[in-house]
């Protein structure tokens, strides 16, 4: 069936070049990217839930003798993590502008020093778990710990995926099979990975700033 | 059988957006973002924000308006990464629009609940 565009008539199933490193569609737009932009907004609603579960048992009274968010969190080296996640949100766009020129050294570069930085942030929030874990928090010790570990694990595991899908585009770079017409794949990878940046920057503040 | 597609008015909104810019999308598409130099003011100013943070949290003569100042500067760095490092200044408003309806969802639905509970 013919679909007309403002770009013209083509047929669809076509694989038909747009002429922006897509094939060509109904929109205009890139089906991925569409489709990543609708899996984003979704992940907003599974963060929001995690987020005000928090907020919800944030202040409520702790189980005698266990401890409490001000006794355990340590603002200054929060810092630090929040910075390196955000400093890594530069690394990946310069990935993408990278390759969006053809300069494949500087695309593995910044893919490679992106996932260092990811993998910095997750090291960190594991070392955080286990001096929680040694002061007394586990998942099970009160309303506190059990919400702050879903919500935290959650961000965490989100990172850790991110880390896992930024190495396997700079293998696919070193094999040569990410050439600049798959520009489009380092930008959705990078679309999830500032997500889950623009994630944590709500949770250092929600969870970790404010009283 | 030539049909107008059903997205089509998305595209003509992505085209208007672009338009602002002085671009056609086809333009603008994937070839209007920033530059390196322009992403690294950017990543300058998280920086300086999240220091600004950070800060305010330790002054106690700020403690009655803490809650609001971290509010505002969390959204402002919010909103640069998404404008900025995600494009969505440049792209289609499609996208915008999917990421702000996500947004307003969670808001709206999680206000709910937490005001059922009174935690307001």
């Amino acid at each position: 069936m013919a679909v007309t565009t403002s770009e013209g008539t083509h047929t669809e199933g076509s694989n038909t070049d747009s002429g922006e490193g897509h094939p060509a569609t109904s929109t205009g737009l890139s089906n991925e990217k569409v489709a990543m932009w609708a899996f984003l907004g979704s992940e907003c609603l599974l963060f929001g839930a995690l987020i005000s579960t928090f907020l919800l048992f944030k202040g409520r009274p702790s189980v005698p003798g266990t401890p409490t968010p001000k006794e355990l969190f340590d603002i200054p080296y929060t810092s630090v993590s929040s910075f390196v996640l955000l400093m890594s949100s530069l690394t990946m766009v310069l990935a993408l502008a990278a390759i969006q020129r053809g300069d494949q050294r500087r695309l593995r570069i910044w893919l490679l020093t992106t996932a260092l930085l990811g993998a910095t942030f997750v090291g960190g929030q594991a070392y955080e778990f286990t001096v929680f874990t040694r002061e007394g928090l586990n998942l099970r010790t009160n309303l506190f710990g059990s919400s702050f570990y879903v919500l935290t694990g959650f961000h965490g595991a989100h990172v850790t995926i991110g880390v896992l899908m930024l190495l396997s585009l700079f293998s696919l770079s070193v094999k040569g099979r990410l050439p600049t017409e798959r520009a489009e794949t380092v930008e959705l990878v990078g679309l999830y990975w500032h997500f889950v940046d623009v994630v944590w920057i709500a949770i250092f503040t929600l969870v970790y700033l404010i009283p | 059988m030539t049909t107008q597609p059903a997205e089509a008015p998305e595209h003509g909104d992505a085209e208007q957006g672009h338009a602002d810019h002085g671009h056609t999308e086809h333009e603008a598409g994937h070839h209007d973002h920033p530059s390196e130099l322009e992403y690294i003011k950017v990543a300058a100013i998280l920086a300086a924000i999240t220091l600004a943070e950070v800060a305010v949290y330790y002054v106690k003569s700020l403690e009655g308006l803490l809650v609001p100042i971290l509010l505002v500067f969390s959204t402002i760095k919010f909103a640069i990464v998404a404008l900025w490092f995600m494009h969505l200044r440049f792209d289609s408003r499609l996208f915008r629009r999917l990421f702000v309806t996500g947004i307003l969802l969670a808001t709206f639905v999680y206000t709910i609940v937490l005001a059922t509970f009174h935690r307001f």
